[in-house]
């Protein structure tokens, strides 16, 4: 009896200073691969390691020694002592654990529902497995359920809808503004980790010349080659709001760095082109008046943070359409699973060639216009000749000395007779 | 009334519940479903005006029911064209129910035949009435497009970000839907109004004749020349674009039937 295992630590169960413990490297990982792979009771393994989550994937003959042997194998590798993590840690069997995996997958599990890149980190470590031999073609069929799935539930439903980031939300409303961000060009006044990144994003969506106006000149000239943009100094800042749609402010100003009536002259002079400020600082950069005035559009932090978890709040409502689709394919891989034994494959194999019997039969009975006993022979020579043909394979698939993996041999039988397919 | 008309309206209706659903759903295929049943009230709709242009042997916009018939179909025409040129799904939402509406109208509305006169047998007047119902229609989603503005401005100015923000298109896109719809609507209307000063000498002997439907025309045509003069000038764009895009549909709404309603002149030969 083959058990599908799955044993790991994860944000919500561990805080960081246990995980980053416990988390594995690339070269790591290869190793205990290597490691995993010697061991005679685990049949199939994957293991990966994200900053949120460490989870191990194993196929075992042997639930308990595995169990036992994957929690060693996890506190000895760093001379961990066991009764730090082993609160922490859970064990699914089977479906359960096959739920995890693909909730895992389509990041109904992760820190942020919805967040893409788990789904390319468990990618990464398949193909990984599959280097180093240790996926099997449980693991192979798994794995692929697991990115199908993954796709499915992001196109059908809204869990990779709408930023959850501040600089992916400010994004976001510019393309709402602008329809499209290409060429439309950005002033960043001051600077600070969240406004940059908000910058990065805007160019990786094309926008046009950026600018950077700092108190400290050469800081600005710094962070404008970063960005392949022009410095200005502060005082040209209002010249170039005739210019500048996107204008992002991060500074440590205890004021308001524009104000109000700075901007009213500059609409009429930009012809009533859209002009978005996305203000990060606390205290205030930006005068929150100006969002009254026709065409220009004021997001300070807060705002921002609103957005945001009205989002997130959407996405968890979405997640739950997500746990639909994963239920069903629950199933669909039991179902799969169930047949990967060797009585399923020979009652499934016997009906095959029974029913091919049958047609070819009936076929020959009436193209000859044959007798209902002479019919009756014939299906009885058929009989016996299925038993007769069965007769070999039956006893090598339950022969127990079966070599190599038997999995993978029962698999190739169900390939070869399309037993699979209707 | 014919089974051609009565299929269109019921093709127009199912249009306009698949829009209503793609609104609130999110499903492509809803939308793909209302475009594709709207067409298809389009074609029937098409037929039936053939069919009518075909037996009376005249153009068929000779009573209320035929002119708003038509003015139906050339919204559904625009907006089927305005589709292919702007990639803006959710104006379906706007164009489908106001098409059923209009058409429901119609198909509540006497159908008299008119006294065919010498007035209705001149090329002139096809034009006219073609150019001018092609360009109110254009109006009309211009105005359906400015209501989609101001919702969405709306919701990014109060930082409502949720079913509206996430369901209309980008303050740009619309803004250029709008602008592209007034663009068109005035240079049909313009044809419509040459034509019909042509169509106008050639019957009455005088280009114009200070007829109440000539001198509400006139001032529509005046308030669009005005806001897309303005908007090429000092960049009349966005908002007020959009509410003037409203205000300017009903005036030339009230030209269509207010004038027809209230007033007399010689348009009312045309609309009983």
């Amino acid at each position: 009896m083959r058990d599908i295992i799955l044993i790991g630590i994860n944000h919500k169960t561990a805080p960081v200073e246990v995980r980053e413990c416990i988390a594995f490297d690339k070269d790591e990982s290869a190793a205990a691969l290597e490691t995993l792979r010697r061991t005679p009771f685990i049949l199939e393994a994957l293991l990966y390691s994200t900053c949120n989550r460490v989870e191990l994937l194993v196929v075992t003959d042997d639930k308990a020694r595995a169990v036992e042997a994957a929690k060693q194998f996890i506190s000895g590798r760093n001379n961990i002592p066991m009764a730090r993590f082993e609160n922490s840690l859970y064990v699914h069997e089977n479906d359960h654990a096959v739920r995890h995996l693909f909730r895992v997958a389509a990041s109904l599990d992760s820190m942020i529902v919805g967040e893409p890149q788990i789904l390319g980190q468990i990618k990464e470590a398949y193909r990984s497995a599959a280097e180093a031999k240790t996926a099997g073609v449980i693991l192979n069929r798994l794995m692929h359920r697991a990115f199908f799935i993954a796709k499915r539930i992001r196109t059908e439903t809204g869990i990779g809808d709408h930023a959850v980031s501040v600089s992916y939300a400010a994004v976001e409303l510019g393309r709402k503004i602008f329809g499209s961000l290409e060429g439309k060009r950005v002033l960043l006044i001051g600077a600070g980790e969240m406004a940059e990144l908000a910058v990065e994003h805007l160019i990786r969506h094309q926008v046009g010349a950026t600018y950077v106006a700092n108190r400290t000149f050469e800081n600005g000239l710094t962070l404008a080659r970063r960005f392949n943009g022009t410095a200005i100094r502060f005082e040209e800042i209002e010249e170039h709001l005739k210019q500048a749609d996107i204008i992002i402010s991060s500074t440590g100003a205890p004021g308001f760095v524009v104000t109000r009536d700075q901007v009213k002259p500059v609409i009429r002079a930009r012809r009533n082109r859209p002009i978005f400020f996305i203000d990060i600082a606390v205290p205030r950069d930006i005068d929150p008046e100006i969002n009254r005035l026709d065409h220009s559009y004021v997001y300070d932090i807060d705002d921002l943070k609103g957005v945001i978890e009205e989002n997130i709040e959407d996405r968890q409502k979405e997640a739950v359409k997500g746990e639909r689709i994963i239920d069903e394919a629950i199933i669909r891989f039991r179902e799969w699973l169930d047949g990967l034994d060797v009585v399923p494959t020979i009652v499934a194999l016997r009906k095959k060639l029974e029913a091919m019997a049958e047609v070819e039969i009936r076929r020959t009975a009436q193209g000859q216009g044959m007798s209902a006993e002479a019919a009756e022979a014939l299906q009885r020579m058929m009989g016996a000749f299925i038993n007769k043909v069965l007769h070999e394979p039956t006893v090598f698939l339950k022969k127990d000395a079966m070599l190599g993996d038997k999995s993978a041999q029962i698999d190739t039988v169900r390939k070869l007779f399309k037993l699979d397919e209707p | 009334m014919e089974t051609a008309i009565i299929v269109s309206i019921l093709l127009y209706l199912f249009s306009t519940g698949a829009y209503i659903a793609y609104f609130f759903l999110q499903r492509k295929r809803l939308q793909q479903a209302g475009f594709i049943l709207l067409l298809g009230g389009f074609v029937f709709h098409t037929a039936a005006l053939g069919l009518d242009f075909a037996r009376q042997g005249h153009f068929p916009a000779t009573n209320m029911r035929e002119t708003l018939s038509f003015a139906g179909w050339a919204i559904a025409g625009v907006f089927i064209l305005l589709s292919v040129r702007y990639n803006l799904k959710i104006l379906g939402l706007y164009a489908a129910p106001f098409i059923a509406l209009i058409m429901v109208i119609v198909s509540q509305l006497p159908d008299e035949p008119a006294k065919t006169t010498q007035l209705f047998k001149s090329v002139w007047l096809v034009a006219h009435v073609t150019a001018i119902f092609m360009g109110e229609a254009a109006f009309a989603l211009a105005c359906g497009v400015g209501i989609l503005y101001l919702v969405q401005e709306n919701s990014i100015k109060t930082k409502k970000l949720r079913f509206f923000f996430k369901r209309l298109p980008s303050l740009d896109l619309l803004d250029s839907t709008g602008y592209g719809c007034i663009v068109v609507g005035f240079t049909l209307l313009t044809i419509g109004l040459i034509t019909g000063l042509v169509y106008a000498k050639s019957v009455w002997g005088r280009f114009w004749s200070w007829d109440p439907k000539e001198v509400w025309s006139g001032i529509s045509w005046l308030f669009y020349a005005a806001l897309l003069h303005e908007r090429l000038t000092v960049g009349w764009r966005g908002r007020r674009s959009a509410i003037m895009a409203i205000v300017g549909f009903a005036v030339l709404l009230f030209t269509f039937l207010g004038v027809n309603l209230f007033m007399e002149g010689h348009h009312r030969d045309f609309t009983k």
